[in-house]
């Protein structure tokens, strides 16, 4: 125990484990295991044909963190900036470094505004956004909804009725503030 | 091309998006087979991760067939069978050139502390991912790998981040014969986690957790003792308790960012988005191991600070190791194991979910439905 020199005893023995756990000890030697050590030099294991890689085309200015001293040879091209949301981005990683709180705040800030945009945009789209259909929801009826929460003793069910209201939310105050805009313009006229 | 597409926390739907194309001389399209959804893709789906934008697509757990490669690939021909690496890599630079391919410093222009993640936020790179009909895979001739005739789509698809990552923590933890070893988290990284413990030599593997279902598979297919923590006034005085009062010699966090266990820390985080991660789970393996032992970390946690007793960890003497897992090192010895017998990557699996109910898919992983281990997502080009 901890108050004496020597390591509490195991409830099994080695040659328990060894018969009861499929491969147990196979890599007992460090030199069997590949993340040991964690480093090592071998530049020519990856495979690569290249020391610097060649450049991807940049088909629109890449915003990148002011850590790095160009943008990455590759990188990724999914969704890129735009509308407000864009604007707070682009001024977070031109500003602020990764080290900055005010950086990813600034940047979690955004993807709410962005979230704000693209429901305004799929509005006046064919394909709508439909709060509901898109939370999966439809699944507590079909994957026992109740079952899987009520008499389990999760940790969790406890804070479950915070993702709806997550999710609402911002719909009700989006309609709230529809609803009272419609109502000043149509008071307004004569 | 089918894909499944975020539209904002908590919401998913499947989006006819234009297929991938070369955008470099080294990217291969890949058609996909076979995709998972991850637990850390949960962060990303409520909203935690700074500059997810609406329009990503998720899934960085993917295997597939390649369907186009680059004018500069030399290893991959239309037609191979290929599992992909969550990490993207460039192989030469300098963090590639040590074997730390998760650290890679020429594919992420938004952040030089983490290096490039499929389908994980534009914090990783901005790349799209594999929860999709098709996938632009960059690095052709480093990523990617032929899967082995032998090995299952379902088998390979697990190999890409799940397993490799539970087979790298045991790693970190720098196990020893006879170790105690303790895994916060039944969940896929660690039940993997606490199963590679036993290969390392672990006299006895503890987990814990809250859901039976994942317990209940701890002990089955992990071969652990297990501790369900809402049973128990306080888990740290149980788990000192039944190690004489020394604690574990070896600690790992495989469940990082919406630990729950502590209210207050999962609600600033994983709600109100406060910290970086609800370092529940970081905390007990710092009280849970023995003063002088090694915490060994998997969760995934965003950028931003968490609420971490580091004073602990330093009076204690500890070791803290952690890092994203270099997972194509892994790849030969896991091959190995799985040959041998002794690891059958798809036995966590519990649901296989076609891509067009992808938003039933998240949400049934999000809420534990089901006993949800593992989903499998199936495309329909699959």
């Amino acid at each position: 125990m901890a108050y004496t020199p020597d390591k509490p005893k195991l409830p099994e023995s080695t040659e328990q484990l060894r018969a009861r756990i499929p491969g147990w000890g196979a890599d007992l030697d460090p030199a069997d295991r590949p993340s040991v050590p964690q480093e090592v030099f071998d530049p020519d294991f990856s495979g690569a044909h290249w020391e610097f890689p060649e450049r991807q085309p940049e088909r629109w200015p890449r915003e990148r963190s002011i850590e790095h001293k160009f943008v990455t040879p590759v990188f990724g091209t999914a969704c890129p900036p735009r509308g407000l949301s864009g604007a707070i981005r682009r001024y977070s990683y031109a500003k602020f470094s990764e080290g900055r709180a005010a950086h990813w705040l600034l940047l979690l800030a955004a993807d709410r505004v962005d979230v704000a945009e693209s429901v305004l945009r799929s509005l006046a789209s064919r394909h709508p956004d439909n709060p509901i259909t898109q939370t999966g929801v439809r699944a507590e009826l079909s994957h026992h909804g109740l079952r899987s929460r009520l008499g389990q003793n999760r940790a969790d069910v406890v804070h479950h009725p915070l993702d709806p209201i997550i999710v609402a939310a911002p719909w009700i105050a989006g309609a709230g503030l529809a609803y009272v805009l419609v109502r000043r313009v149509v008071s307004r006229r004569p | 091309m089918q894909a499944m597409v975020y539209r904002g926390p908590y919401r998913v739907r499947v989006e006819e998006k234009d297929r991938p194309v070369i955008e470099h001389p080294n990217d291969a399209i890949v058609r996909v087979t076979r995709a998972a959804i991850c637990g850390s893709d949960l962060h990303l789906y409520h909203g935690m991760m700074p500059d997810t934008r609406v329009g990503t697509t998720f899934g960085h757990e993917f295997v597939g067939v390649v369907d186009e490669v680059g004018s500069s690939v030399r290893r991959l021909k239309p037609g191979d069978r290929v599992m992909v690496p969550f990490n993207i890599f460039c192989g030469t630079c300098f963090f590639c050139a040590r074997g730390l391919y998760s650290n890679c410093h020429n594919v992420n222009p938004n952040a030089t502390a983490v290096g490039g993640i499929y389908g994980y936020s534009h914090t990783t790179g901005g790349y799209d991912g594999g929860q999709a009909e098709y996938v632009r895979v960059p690095f052709a001739d480093v990523g990617p790998s032929l899967i082995p005739e032998w090995l299952d789509d379902d088998d390979a698809v697990l190999l890409t981040d799940a397993l490799a990552t539970g087979y790298f923590g045991a790693q970190l933890g720098g196990i020893v014969e006879g170790d105690v070893v303790v895994v916060f988290g039944a969940g896929p990284v660690g039940l993997y986690a606490a199963k590679s413990a036993w290969l390392m030599g672990a006299g006895r593997v503890i987990v814990i957790d809250h859901l039976n279902d994942r317990l209940d598979k701890a002990r089955t297919f992990a071969h652990a003792e297990t501790y369900n923590f809402t049973e128990y006034d306080d888990i740290i005085v149980h788990l000192k308790k039944i190690t004489e009062h020394l604690g574990a010699d070896v600690a790992i966090d495989a469940v990082g960012a919406e630990a729950d266990g502590n209210l207050l820390q999962h609600v600033t985080a994983a709600k109100l988005k406060l910290q970086g991660g609800s370092p529940v789970a970081l905390n007990w393996a710092i009280d849970g191991v023995r003063k002088g032992g090694t915490v060994s970390v998997m969760g995934a946690y965003g950028p931003m600070f968490s609420a971490v007793k580091f004073g602990d960890a330093v009076n204690k003497g500890l070791t803290l190791r952690m890092n994203q897992c270099p997972v194509k090192r892994q790849w030969p010895r896991l091959f190995e194991h799985i040959r041998n017998g002794y690891l059958k990557p798809s036995d966590i699996v519990t649901h296989r979910i076609p891509l067009e109910h992808i938003a039933e898919a998240y949400h049934i992983f999000s809420a534990k439905l089901d006993g949800c281990i593992k989903p499998l997502i199936i495309p329909n080009a699959a």
